[in-house]
């Protein structure tokens, strides 16, 4: 089966994260950038599935020059080889153009499978793989909690907020998987090693078929105005239980007309 | 004054949810709110009454098996044909996982930009959001096509106004594309009379503190004594105290409820993600070092199994 991987590299979510003053886009500069922790899910899955049924897994990647470092990352856990979509002109590319993007990359690659994360920990607005399956009109399973491949035949148990729905859909397909899914490999130090020397081939907008004034700030969707940091929350009153922290609790939300 | 169409969300009994009220409300300060109900045979006719309590002046229904049978896709049409029908000036959706994945497809659909988890939308489409783990506030707008927003819940104090809505079935034409992805079952699991996490007015939430899943009786004990929903830190579902789907934080679930109950959990910046914006904040822990004291209007150093237990029975006194 050929698999491809969608990768993004993100600021740390276990930092200050912001947006740049000058043309509201994320602030990846300042930015410990990482892979988008969810991906490293989708990752384990294609090379659970490849142990299992064969094939290839190829990590796809939208992102500055530095996205390289990721993508060594993503290679390190095994997956064969890498396409990197970088060009100037994509910087601060909306949802909708993305998808264009990544849907005309996506058309080079002949992949069986799509599998992603279920969102990114930046935007978290976890419309990428509808946004693709529109595109390239195929089946999207998204929330997958478990997939199981039988032949060309998907099955996930998709998590939602009654219970779980399971859904079938016959490849090509792409599948977002949430964290329950698996638990991610660490990278040996022979992955390591190896991943240095797998093919990444890069691809420019050109590449793609896709015009400049498409994508970035100058074909944008939706437009930030402005941003600010909200003021940080300060604590109140703590008191130290001696016997009456329970009853100290309750009489605070009775004051706040919670009780 | 033109229509706001809704995109209805509701349980799989026909119940309409709080989000889809607040949405009503939104959409009224906005214009003349339509809903749009997706969903099995006989959704539109047990969902109108409510829907026009909240002000729905119209209902558009589209239902049965070819909406209902398959992930989001036949939804997706459905709507952007009536998008080109009415020319809307705006369309809400919920910021659930089903909402964001219907406004995702008509934004390809209509070459429409999008703006998810908004907590506020003025009537010129400026939308406010909240972004980086509630750190941020952001204005934005839709640059091209209609302000096409997903609404956070509990963002918008829901209010009645009351109209009678006339119900008009869509014609449904749902091609070979919209039915790739089938539903073959759905399992209901959990289900208990606890309001929606993300939906509801208090949350009493629980981590690693709470030490194992039995205890985690003490914690739905609490969120009982005050109508609340439970939730769980990443550390107390990894370490397989409580199913995911109750999990706050990052990779979790974000509420914003009234008040918010913080049980053994120490706040780090993922979870905080997910709850910073609830309006008022007590925890109790045991490390009065903890993170979650930062944000607490209220905090509790001490042991949360001697805490909770004298709390809940204060609360039981004082009913």
């Amino acid at each position: 089966m050929n698999i491809v991987v969608l990768v993004k590299q993100v600021p740390d979510s276990g930092a200050d994260r912001n947006l740049r003053s000058d043309d509201n886009t994320v602030d990846r500069g300042s930015a410990n950038n990482v892979i988008n922790e969810m991906d490293e899910y989708a990752i384990e899955e294609a090379l659970k599935i490849k142990e299992a049924h064969g094939g290839e897994v190829t990590i796809l990647t939208m992102g500055p020059d530095r996205a390289t470092e990721s993508i060594r990352k993503a290679l390190s856990m095994g997956p064969d080889k890498a396409v990197h979509v970088v060009d100037d002109a994509l910087h601060g590319s909306c949802a909708v153009a993305t998808s264009k993007v990544l849907a005309a990359a996506l058309g080079q690659l002949n992949a069986d499978l799509v599998l992603c994360g279920s969102e990114s920990t930046d935007g978290r607005v976890q419309v990428m793989p509808h946004m693709l399956a529109e595109r390239l009109g195929v089946a999207a399973l998204t929330g997958a909690r478990k997939l199981t491949v039988d032949g060309g035949t998907l099955t996930v148990e998709r998590q939602t907020e009654e219970g779980y729905e399971v859904v079938t859909a016959t490849t090509p397909a792409i599948v977002s998987v949430w964290d329950t899914i698996n638990e991610p490999r660490y990278p040996s130090f022979k992955g390591i090693m190896a991943a240095k020397k797998k093919p990444v081939q890069t691809l420019s907008l050109a590449d793609l078929g896709v015009a400049a004034d498409e994508v970035g700030l100058a074909g944008a969707t939706s437009v930030v105005v402005e941003h600010s940091k909200r003021p940080p929350r300060s604590g109140g009153a703590k008191v130290t239980d001696e016997g009456s922290g329970g009853v100290q609790l309750v009489e605070f939300l009775a004051t706040e007309k919670f009780v | 004054m033109s229509e706001v169409l809704v995109v209805v969300e509701a349980t799989r009994e026909f119940g309409v949810k709080k989000v889809t009220c607040e949405m009503l409300t939104l959409a009224r300060e906005l214009g003349t709110p339509s809903a749009v109900v997706l969903g099995g045979a006989g959704a539109a006719d047990a969902l109108s009454a409510k829907l026009g309590e909240y002000g729905a002046e119209k209902i558009y229904a589209a239902e049965g098996e070819q909406i209902d049978g398959y992930l989001v896709a036949p939804k997706a049409t459905v709507v952007a044909d009536l998008v080109k029908r009415v020319q809307p000036a705006a369309v809400l959706l919920a910021s659930s996982q089903e909402g964001k994945e219907i406004a995702a497809r008509l934004a390809v659909k209509l070459d429409n930009g999008i703006l998810t988890d908004v907590v506020a939308l003025a009537a010129d489409g400026t939308a406010t959001q909240v972004a980086f783990a509630g750190s941020t506030i952001v204005t934005s707008k839709v640059t091209r096509g209609l302000p096409l927003v997903t609404v956070r819940p509990n963002s918008v104090t829901p209010a009645p106004a009351a109209a009678t809505p006339a119900v008009e079935q869509l014609t449904v034409t749902v091609s070979d594309t919209d039915k790739l992805a089938k539903v073959v079952d759905r399992v209901a699991e959990q289900k208990g009379s606890r309001p929606e996490l993300t939906e509801a007015g208090v949350v009493v939430a629980g981590g690693r503190g709470v030490g194992n899943a039995d205890n985690f009786k003490l914690v739905e004990e609490l969120a009982d004594l005050l109508g609340g929903a439970v939730g769980a830190s990443r550390a107390a579902v990894d370490s397989g105290f409580y199913p995911h789907q109750f999990q706050v934080g990052q990779t979790g679930k974000t509420v914003s409820p009234q008040l918010y109950v913080a049980l053994g959990i120490s706040g780090a910046i993922q979870h905080r993600a997910g709850m910073q914006t609830s309006k008022t904040i007590v925890a109790v822990n045991k490390d009065g070092e903890a993170p979650i004291f930062e944000l607490a209007d209220f905090g509790v150093v001490g042991d949360l199994f001697k805490v909770v237990p004298q709390a809940a029975e204060e609360i039981r006194k004082r009913k």
